[in-house]
C-alpha cells in the first residue's frame, strides 16, 4: 500500500468510516461550497468614516505610520516628503500596478525603478488589494503588479490603500478575492501585513526590523 | 514506528533537577512569567467575542477532524490543480527521504528554513547535513539555538531559555569574519547582525522549507504566521518551496482559518494579529515576477491518524500557540528542555507520549500540579489536565511506574478506602505538623518528602484538616 493510501486507510479506520458515506461527503462538500462566515467581531462593523478611523488606530497600534491624502495625484510628493523626513535616499521600487505607475512621479526627484526586489532596494511601494479595520491589517496579492518580494526585502515599505477598499473584517476581503480570482481560486500569495517586521526572541524584548521592513508606512487615498 | 527518536524525556526528573539548579536558566524563565500572561489577558479583554471565538475555533477543528479524510482529498486536489505536488509520509523516516529527494532534484547546497516544529519532530536538519546539504534556520530564535546545537525550549519562542549575553557569545564564536571588537551589548545590535548574516543566506538558498500553521482545503493553500518575515523570505526567494505539515493542520475554508486566526496571536503573544499572515497556493504563475517555481507539500502522519477516535483525539485540535506553557507553573520552574523532546509544557506532556510512547514519556503527564490554567487559556479548549490524567491511568495500568510509587499509591489507597481511618490519620498528621512547625510557619525539610522540600518550603498546617473545617463551617452555616 502506498503511503498515501495507508494514511487515508488509518484515518478512516480510526474514525470508523469508509469514506463513501453520502451524508458525510455532502456535509464536507457543502461546507467547502458555502464557506459559512462564523462569528464576526462587532468591532469593525462600522460606517465608512468610522471604519477608516478604526483602521488607522489599529495600524498605528501595530506600529505602522499612517497618512491620508485626498487624491492619488498627491502620493508621489507625500512619499518624497516621507523619505526626506526620515533621512532616507530618494529611491523607490515598485511593480507595474497601473494605479501606481499612473501617479505623477516625474513631479518629484525620486529615482523610480520597477520590478521585484533582488535584496538591495531600501524603499519600495505597493498598492494594497484591501485592508481590514478590525486589526489594522493590509492585504496584498502577488503578481507583476505588486511583486511579493517588495513586501519583505526593502527596509522601508510604503503601502497605498484606497479608502473604499478598507473593509471591516477579513471575510469581506475574502469575498473580494473570490470575486477577482473565482471561487476556490487564489493568487499565488495573499499577504496580510499588520505593522512592520519584529522579533521578541532575545529576552522577550520587542525589536523592530527583524528580517522584513523596519518601517511600514500606510498611505490612505480618498478618491 | 520506524523512527529514531533522540528524546531525553525518560530522564525528566534529572533534567528538571538540573534546570532548577541552573541560575542562568531561572533568570531567563522570569521573562516567560512576566511577559506572556499579561499580554494575553489584555488582548482577550479587548475583544468581547474572544470566548465565543474560542468555542468557534474548537468546533471548526472538531468538525475538520471528523471529516479529515474528505478535507485531505479536497486539499490534495486543489494543490495539484494549482501546479503543486503533494507527498504523504507515514512517519519521520519517510518525510526525511521525500525532502532529501526534492532537495537533491533541485541540486540544493543550502536550504533556508522557517520555524517548523514538525521539522524538529522529524529531525530534518541532521538528515540534510549528513547528506551534504546545509540547513539554515532563519527565525531569530531558531537561528540562535541552531548555532548552539540545541532544541527549541518553547514552541513559539525557541530561545526563551537564553539571555542576551549568551547570544552575544555565540555570535562572536560563529560570525568570525566580523570585527571582534564590535559592540554587541544591546539586543538590537544582535538583531541587526543576525539580519545581515541571514539576508545573504536567504538570497543564496536553493530550497526553502517552511511549516504550516494551517492548510486550507477549499483552495489548496498553506498558511504561515510570523512576526519577523523570515518565513516569507524562506518561501519566495528560492526556486523550490517545501511545505512540511502534519495532517491535522487542515481546516475547510478561508472563513474557518480567519476564525481561528482571531484567537491564535492573541493567545500566543497577545498581539491582535501577527505581523505576517501569508496564504500560499502553488508555484509562481506565468505572469509572476517572483516566487518559487516548484511548490511541494509533505503531509506527515507520524502517529496522528492513530490518535483519532481515542481519548487523545482532542489533542489534534492544538494550534501551537504556546499559551498552555506560558501559564504552566511546572514550565515556569523547569523550562522547555527538561521535557526532553520537541514539545514542552502541558501540550507536550499530552502529545509526546502519543508520538514517542508512554514508556518513554510517562514522566511528562506526571509533571503537573493539575492547577488547570492550561485548559483555561487554551484557544481551542483542549482539556489538557484530563488528557494528562488519561496518560497517568495508562501508565499505572501498564505497570510503568516505579515500585516505590506504586506502593505509595497502594498505601494511600488503603486509607482512602477507609474514610474513618483516613480522617483519623490525617488529623493526627496535621496536628503533629502544626505543632512541630508552629514557630517558623514552614518546613524546609520533611521526612519522606525531601524531593519536594528541596526546592520549596512546606507551609505549616493550621492544625485542622480540610474535611474537619468543611464539616465545621457547614454546621455553622446551617445553624
Amino acid at each position: 500500500m502506498s503511503a498515501r493510501d495507508e494514511v487515508f486507510a488509518n484515518i478512516r479506520r480510526s474514525l470508523g468510516v469508509s469514506g463513501n458515506e453520502t451524508i458525510r461527503r455532502q456535509i464536507a462538500a457543502e461546507r467547502l461550497e458555502r464557506a459559512p462566515k462564523g462569528l464576526i467581531p462587532a468591532r469593525g462593523q462600522l460606517p465608512a468614516e468610522d471604519r477608516l478611523a478604526m483602521f488607522r488606530v489599529q495600524a498605528e497600534a501595530a506600529l505602522a505610520t499612517v497618512t491620508e491624502l485626498n487624491s492619488a495625484a498627491d502620493v508621489p510628493q507625500a512619499i518624497a516628503t516621507f523619505l526626506r523626513d526620515h533621512n532616507l535616499p530618494a529611491t523607490l521600487r515598485m511593480g507595474n500596478d497601473l494605479r501606481l505607475t499612473a501617479m505623477p512621479w516625474a513631479e518629484t526627484s525620486l529615482e523610480i525603478s520597477h520590478g521585484p526586489s533582488q535584496g538591495a532596494d531600501l524603499n519600495a511601494v505597493s498598492h494594497a488589494f484591501g485592508a481590514v479595520a478590525e486589526t489594522g491589517t493590509l492585504v496584498t496579492v502577488s503578481g507583476p503588479e505588486n511583486p511579493s518580494t517588495l513586501n519583505f526585502l526593502p527596509d522601508n515599505h510604503i503601502v497605498i490603500v484606497s479608502a473604499k477598499d478598507v473593509a471591516g473584517d477579513y471575510e469581506t476581503v475574502w469575498n473580494k478575492v473570490r470575486f477577482a480570482f473565482g471561487k476556490g481560486g487564489m493568487p499565488r500569495t495573499v499577504n496580510w501585513i499588520t505593522g512592520p517586521s519584529r522579533s521578541g526572541d532575545i529576552e522577550q524584548t520587542l525589536l523592530l526590523g527583524a528580517h522584513g521592513p523596519r518601517r511600514l508606512h500606510v498611505v490612505i487615498v480618498r478618491d | 514506528m520506524a523512527m529514531t527518536v533522540h528524546a531525553t524525556s525518560p530522564q525528566f526528573k534529572q533534567n528538571a533537577a538540573r534546570a532548577l539548579a541552573d541560575a542562568q536558566l531561572q533568570r531567563a524563565l522570569g521573562n516567560v512569567k512576566q511577559g506572556f500572561i499579561d499580554k494575553r489577558q489584555k488582548a482577550a479583554d479587548k475583544l468581547p467575542e474572544f470566548e465565543a471565538l474560542r468555542d468557534a475555533a474548537r468546533d471548526i477543528k472538531n468538525h475538520t477532524l471528523q471529516h479529515l479524510d474528505l478535507y485531505l482529498e479536497a486539499y490534495e486536489e486543489k494543490v495539484k490543480g494549482s501546479g503543486g505536488h503533494v507527498h504523504f509520509a507515514r512517519d519521520a523516516e519517510e518525510a526525511r527521504a521525500i525532502i532529501l529527494s526534492i532537495c537533491r532534484e533541485a541540486g540544493a547546497r543550502t536550504v533556508t528554513k522557517g520555524k517548523s516544529m514538525i521539522s524538529e519532530e522529524i529531525e530534518i536538519n541532521a538528515h540534510l547535513e549528513a547528506n551534504g546539504i546545509t540547513p539554515v534556520e532563519t527565525d531569530l530564535g531558531e537561528y540562535i539555538i541552531q548555532l548552539r546545537h540545541e532544541m527549541p525550549s518553547h514552541i513559539i519562542a525557541p530561545a526563551v531559555h537564553l539571555n542576551a549575553t549568551q547570544v552575544e557569545q555565540d555570535f562572536r564564536r560563529v560570525h568570525t569574519n566580523l570585527d571582534p571588537k564590535r559592540d554587541l551589548s544591546e539586543p538590537v545590535q544582535l538583531l541587526t547582525e543576525a539580519r545581515a548574516v541571514l539576508r545573504e543566506r536567504f538570497l543564496a538558498a536553493d530550497v526553502g522549507i517552511t511549516g504550516a500553521n494551517f492548510l486550507v482545503a477549499e483552495t489548496g493553500t498553506s498558511v504561515i504566521v510570523t512576526n519577523e518575515g523570515n518565513g516569507d523570505l524562506t518561501q519566495i526567494l528560492p526556486k523550490t518551496h517545501i511545505v512540511l505539515a502534519s495532517i491535522e493542520k487542515l481546516v475547510p475554508t478561508l472563513e474557518d482559518v480567519s476564525q481561528i486566526l482571531r484567537v491564535l496571536a492573541r493567545s500566543a503573544t497577545g498581539q491582535e494579529m501577527s505581523v505576517y499572515t501569508t496564504f500560499s497556493t502553488g508555484p509562481r504563475r506565468s505572469a509572476d515576477a517572483d516566487g518559487p517555481q516548484n511548490y511541494h507539500v509533505v503531509l506527515l502522519d507520524n502517529g496522528r491518524s492513530a490518535m483519532l477516535g481515542t481519548d487523545f483525539e482532542e489533542m489534534l485540535r492544538c494550534i501551537r500557540c504556546g499559551a498552555c506553557m506560558n501559564h504552566c507553573p511546572v514550565y515556569h520552574a523547569v523550562g522547555g528542555h527538561a521535557y526532553g523532546w520537541v514539545y514542552p509544557g502541558p501540550m507536550g506532556a499530552v502529545l509526546t507520549p502519543s508520538l514517542i510512547g508512554v514508556d518513554k514519556a510517562g514522566h511528562l503527564p506526571n509533571a503537573s500540579t493539575f492547577c488547570g490554567r492550561c485548559e483555561s487559556v487554551c484557544p481551542v479548549r483542549i482539556p489538557l489536565p484530563k488528557l494528562m490524567r488519561h496518560w497517568r491511568e495508562r501508565e499505572f495500568e501498564r505497570h510503568l511506574m516505579p515500585a516505590t510509587f506504586r506502593s505509595g499509591l497502594a498505601f494511600w489507597g488503603f486509607f482512602a478506602k477507609r474514610p474513618a481511618l483516613y480522617r483519623m490519620a490525617t488529623r493526627a498528621a496535621m496536628v503533629t505538623l502544626g505543632f512541630a512547625g508552629r514557630r517558623k510557619g514552614r518546613f524546609t525539610w520533611l521526612p519522606f518528602a525531601r524531593g519536594w522540600t528541596k526546592y520549596r518550603d512546606f507551609p505549616t498546617p493550621q492544625g485542622e484538616t480540610f474535611q474537619a473545617r468543611w464539616r465545621r463551617e457547614r454546621k455553622g452555616r446551617r445553624a
